[in-house]
């Protein structure tokens, strides 16, 4: 039964070091303010899933709370690299990184395998693609009916899913809309999940066939306004372009990333403070 | 219109833009396909349907995406799904004509590289990977690539194979048991390629107006073939241009960026 707690209570109450940990949100909705309260607690060791590691993931480990990452694309989108990605798989800093390289095809289906309590997925991909030379957990089986051989992979089962949601009421049911991902999903196939909502509402006003998580569904509710910047909330706010572009220079070097980390992550309670310190370094940047 | 009048990357997604027929369901790659695919839609092909893989169905953003998932794509579509539906019951499920993608790295079988520069367990330059495109290049109907010609980006061969084009040529692909018919084109900022009938190994089918075979051969990492029937890519018209120019002035404005970047 979800409960309504701060950010800092949930993070600390269900992710533990060692777990397997999935923050989702495919470009809209991601759980940035979640992603900065796991970095500020220290978390080591995690083993990471996501689609799109994104910035949040670039950010987690520079800092170094991953120890594998599960994934299907690791870029900056409409920018380029992810430097703290790429300088854990190339230099091993700040540490070395085990990789699970997979494709979106196969990580969705993945994800519902799970929600479904299906120990694999199976669908029709990777044929003549080198991943499945690199990643013994990519297999096949033939179908039963046809003799099809069609692709096999593992399911995903986090110990922890974090989302970020538009909406919750007083009994912690969730509401969500637009780009939708794999975030149900991904919330049904973990074992605990925390969503963070940007509104606690009296009612969801939600029409019958909304996606919406009920709150039995869910560990931890907490509310944080713009907890999904830089990236968007549907109806609230824009992605910040503006902040991906500057990703760039400021993960490219390693002095750069660690000081802008301590002085907005690691020196700020918590995302609010964050964000008031962001915006007096976006001010100050655009005065100069 | 004279050569000098618009630039090679112009041409490239004009020409990609020109491959893509009216009515087509096309499963869109974000960067240069989205553009094309995009440019497309708001010149001869307004029933385009534009489907990405965040899930939105029948996109029409008024800026280009900078991102898969931007809030324009979802506002415009048609229908909205997840990410599973969108590969499960659409592209999985054989509704997708065309697949839109673009590439680092290719060979003379359009196999497609986007994972490693290097070995993969000790890569020179980490790629960001697959995304969608393994599935993308082998369940569309058909395929078609844009992407940049240098000697870095066509190469003899690839150091990791992402997503497959006509694997070692000949009937290879069908023999897999792959469901697409693969690449139709491979469209660059010099010519246009297609798979040779039989041995599905790219040929030059048309040249952009201006540029060399010379040139060409320079920037392929393989001893590049021209078709026998070879022709000249028409040059972009006015309106192709002020269409595409337009696009990529409003998607900057929007983004609050430089044009160059947008």
């Amino acid at each position: 039964m979800a409960e309504w707690i701060s950010l800092s209570e949930a993070i600390a109450g269900n992710v533990h070091d060692g777990d397997c940990l999935a923050l989702e949100g495919f470009t809209h909705l991601i759980p940035f303010a979640a992603g900065h309260e796991i970095i500020r607690q220290r978390k080591r060791n995690l083993s990471l899933v996501r689609m799109t590691p994104d910035l949040i993931y670039d950010q987690m480990i520079g800092a170094g709370c991953a120890s594998k990452l599960t994934f299907s694309w690791g870029g900056n989108p409409g920018v380029g690299s992810l430097h703290r990605f790429r300088d854990a798989v190339e230099q091993d800093w700040p540490g070395p990184l085990a990789l699970e390289e997979r494709s979106h095809s196969d990580l969705a289906n993945a994800y519902v395998a799970g929600a479904a309590n299906l120990p694999f997925a199976v669908f029709r991909g990777y044929t003549g693609s080198d991943l499945v030379r690199f990643n013994s957990q990519i297999r096949t089986i033939r179908c039963p009916f046809t003799g099809e051989e069609l692709a096999a992979t593992p399911s995903v089962r986090p110990d922890v899913t974090v989302i970020h949601a538009q909406k919750a009421d007083r009994k912690g049911n969730v509401l969500l809309w637009g780009i939708l991902g794999v975030q149900k999903e991904a919330v049904l196939a973990a074992k605990r999940s925390i969503v963070t909502v940007e509104e606690r509402v009296e009612n969801l006003d939600a029409p019958p066939n909304a996606c919406v998580l009920p709150g039995w569904t869910v560990d931890a509710v907490c509310l944080v306004p713009r907890g999904a910047t830089p990236s968007y909330a549907h109806g609230y706010y824009d992605r910040d372009n503006a902040f991906y572009r500057r990703w760039d220079s400021i993960s490219r070097d390693r002095d750069a990333f660690r000081a802008w980390l301590q002085q907005h992550v690691l020196d700020t309670g918590d995302f609010s403070e964050y964000l008031r310190v962001v915006s007096e370094s976006n001010r100050q940047m655009a005065a100069s | 219109m004279k050569p000098e009048d618009y630039t090679t990357d112009e041409m490239m997604t004009i020409s990609a833009a020109r491959m893509l027929r009216n009515g087509a369901v096309c499963f869109v790659g974000i960067g240069l396909p989205s553009t094309a695919a995009n440019l497309a839609r708001l010149t001869h092909a307004p029933d385009a349907v534009l489907i990405y893989e965040s899930g939105p169905i029948g996109a029409k953003p008024p800026v280009l995406p900078l991102s898969i998932g931007d809030g324009n794509l979802a506002e415009t579509a048609d229908t909205v799904v997840s990410t599973p539906e969108i590969f499960r019951y659409w592209l999985q499920g054989g509704r997708v004509d065309v697949g839109f993608l673009g590439a680092a790295q290719l060979d003379r079988f359009a196999n497609i590289n986007t994972t490693v520069i290097g070995d993969y367990r000790k890569p020179k330059i980490r790629l960001p990977g697959a995304g969608g495109a393994p599935e993308i290049s082998s369940s569309a109907k058909e395929v078609l690539i844009i992407v940049k010609q240098s000697e870095r980006s066509f190469v003899e061969k690839l150091d990791f194979i992402t997503s497959v084009g006509f694997l070692s040529g000949g009937d290879s692909r069908a023999r897999a048991g792959i469901p697409g018919k693969g690449p139709a084109a491979v469209i660059t900022d010099l010519c246009i390629l297609q798979p040779e009938p039989e041995r599905c190994e790219l040929i030059v089918s048309s040249i952009h107006p201006g540029i060399s075979r010379e040139l060409i051969q320079k920037k392929t990492g393989w001893k590049i073939r021209f078709s026998d029937r070879c022709e000249q890519t028409d040059m972009p018209s006015a309106s192709e241009l002020e269409v595409l120019r337009e696009l990529k002035k409003r998607t900057a404005i929007a983004h609050g960026c430089a044009e160059s970047e947008a």
